[in-house]
């Protein structure tokens, strides 16, 4: 037995990790305090959860400023024996996840008490989520990404069945649940087929291995297999058609506040986890796995777009615009040639989350408002006139349907804009044109819901009521979707930045 | 070495003779008192033989849950038990705070009652 123990880990390693441990603590003692507290105190969970995402950001940026001292030199900062690697890449999608998490968290306080569950565990669920979110961003090593992967899932299933009373809700969770688990464990057999190839956990090795496999033996079935199925499970996660068919019901059954929780947060993580499987682990099948992609990306497309032309219910329909845009942020992945991805692809995919946490945000946190004791509020119908009842929120959602169309100079457009740009650079000028064609439709159901708010008459005249934490919520997503839009400069070279060094450990062993 | 042998086939021996004994011995001594419901398996209270759709209470999966959790926990000590020289402190520090969140689950489920059974 070589040496102690304590020689393995060093304190750096739980430096790397106090972001985690620090939201871990905090979500423990949410559940502890919950305890204690009597109903009509139970507003501090939602602080106490507060206060824990800003210690946990504060324990991300001094890693951040760790690198900004180290200068171009530090590659990344690996931790406990190479599973953790809290490289840039991972740093942006910790601040994405906080980020995400703090809006939604704004989103529920109210929501909550109106729904009457109000209770503590549904912050420390949101925190335990995004520790597994973070896992998965900052693994290195495919066991910690399934754990994370596990931590994310089981937090966000009892989320969705957060509302005991609601039929909706319960339904949501259990097909949630009984999906996620099945999904899981392909991915799981995938994962374990890839260990049984390669030999090793870790997504570096497992990469240099499948080189030499890919090389000796092109065509592989068991290397396919492995392909086929981790790619499934992913799939899965970032809902891509044709495994999509929870996300609909996930989404309309979940509490609103969740719904935009899932569609953003836990879809980046979904994607970071993609991103870091395909281009660390997998890249030497990329000839295989693109072909696969663009099968993919045209389903999503095609179908998402078509289905949430039809959509009457506002969760839906978003849900299938959600499903839509991560066929486009597919095409990201796509554009390259068929043994490199594309640098600005990779870029684009990183700007589309980003913007596309404030975007989607905001339009829940509005239908999250409508929400009332006596309405639920989710139908297309009971957004109609809005312009009336409460005209800056009505304007704000015009702000973010455009967004999420695409139209400049709003957020939305810069996402788009580096994935067409991406498929324009290489040559993929057909999926270029599909994707834009399908844009048009993007817009045609978005403007739906704006001619609702503008030019029908109000169903349920009472002006909407905004809780403070709601106003600030909406306050944050509308100046960074018009605040992105106007000064794109900063955003875009942050993801440069995230990309600058996570990718060259990976883009430069594909470039020999 | 067939003598070696000779402790197994006692001891078989024994075990074979005990339930038969104790069987013989005990319908010999207690009262004899025949009951159809006496003569089901026992299955932890449960009817064994019920219709597929019959419903029973959910403190079952309550209790199911919270043995697999503190059964997984009993998984986990084991190896660090056996290794726990070799281990040292910081073996005990990781295992203390494995043990720190698990007694705040138990907390957790203490207070909000689903330790009671009625």
């Amino acid at each position: 037995m070589p040496g102690a123990i304590s020689q393995w880990f060093s304190a750096g390693d739980y430096l790397l990790a106090l972001p985690m441990i620090l939201l871990s603590i905090f979500a423990l003692g949410i559940l502890l305090i919950d305890l204690m507290l009597p109903p009509e105190w139970k507003s501090i969970n939602a602080w106490t959860a507060g206060i824990g995402l800003a210690f946990s950001t504060a324990a991300v940026i001094r890693i951040h400023l760790a690198y900004a001292r180290a200068g171009q030199g530090v590659l990344s900062y690996t931790g406990f024996m190479g599973s953790m690697m809290v490289d840039r890449f991972a740093i942006y999608f910790f601040y994405l996840f906080l980020v995400g998490a703090g809006i939604a968290i704004l989103m529920s306080a109210h929501y909550l008490e109106i729904e009457r569950e109000n209770h503590g565990e549904f912050y420390a669920l949101i925190l335990f989520s995004v520790v597994g979110m973070m896992c998965m961003a900052a693994g290195f090593d495919i066991v910690l990404i399934f754990i994370g992967l596990e931590l994310m899932a089981i937090s966000t299933y009892v989320l969705v069945g957060f509302l005991r009373s609601d039929r909706r809700s319960n339904e949501a969770a259990l097909k949630y649940l009984l999906l996620g688990a099945f999904s899981s464990g392909i991915f799981a057999y995938g994962l374990s087929l890839l260990y049984g190839l390669t030999g090793s956990t870790n997504l570096q090795l497992i990469g240099e291995h499948l080189a030499t496999h890919m090389r000796e033996n092109p065509h592989d079935p068991i290397a396919i297999l492995a392909l086929v199925t981790t790619s499934t499970g992913l799939f899965f996660k970032i809902a891509a058609i044709p495994f999509h068919q929870w996300a609909p019901d996930a989404y309309e059954g979940a509490p609103t506040s969740i719904t935009g929780f899932m569609s953003v947060a836990v879809k980046a993580a979904g994607w970071a986890m993609l991103l870091r499987i395909f281009l660390s682990g997998l890249y030497p099948m990329r000839p295989i796995y693109v072909p696969l992609l663009v099968f993919v990306a045209i389903a999503t497309m095609t179908g998402a777009n078509l289905a949430a032309l039809t959509q009457n219910n506002l969760k839906r329909l978003l849900a299938y615009s959600s499903i839509a845009h991560v066929g486009y942020m597919l095409l990201g992945l796509i554009a390259g040639s068929s043994t490199t991805p594309s640098a600005t692809g990779i870029q684009g995919i990183l700007v589309y989350l980003l913007v596309y946490t404030f975007m989607n945000l905001g339009a829940f946190a509005v239908i999250t408002s409508l929400r009332r004791r006596d309405v639920i509020g989710d139908e297309i119908d009971d957004i109609a006139g809005l312009i009336t009842r409460a005209p800056a929120e009505a304007v704000l959602m015009l702000i973010f349907l455009l967004s999420l169309a695409g139209i400049p100079p709003l957020a939305g457009f810069y996402g788009k804009y580096f994935i067409f740009l991406s498929l324009i650079e290489t040559g993929h000028y057909q999926l270029a044109a599909v994707a834009v064609l399908y844009a048009v439709f993007g817009l045609y159901y978005y403007m739906r819901i704006a001619n609702a708010m503008f030019m029908r008459k109000a169903v349920d005249t009472r002006p909407v009521t905004l809780s403070p934490a709601m106003a600030t919520a909406l306050a944050i997503t509308g100046i960074a979707t018009v605040g992105i839009g106007i000064f794109p400069d900063l955003f875009i070279r942050a993801a440069g930045w995230s990309l600058s060094i996570a990718q060259p450990l990976q883009l430069t062993s594909l470039f020999h | 070495m067939p003598q070696n042998y000779v402790p197994i086939f006692l001891f078989m021996g024994v075990a074979f003779a005990i339930p038969a004994v104790t069987l013989v011995l005990f319908k010999l001594v207690r009262p004899e008192n025949p009951h159809k419901t006496k003569l089901m398996p026992y299955e932890c209270g449960i009817t064994p033989l019920d219709d597929a759709r019959g419903r029973y209470t959910v403190r079952f999966y309550i209790v199911a849950i919270l043995f697999v959790v503190f059964d997984v926990e009993t998984i986990f000590l084991l190896p660090w038990a056996v290794r726990f020289r070799w281990l040292g402190k910081f073996g005990l520090l990781e295992m203390g705070i494995f043990l720190g969140i698990l007694i705040v689950g138990y907390i957790w489920i203490w207070k909000k009652g689903a330790l009671e059974w009625v």
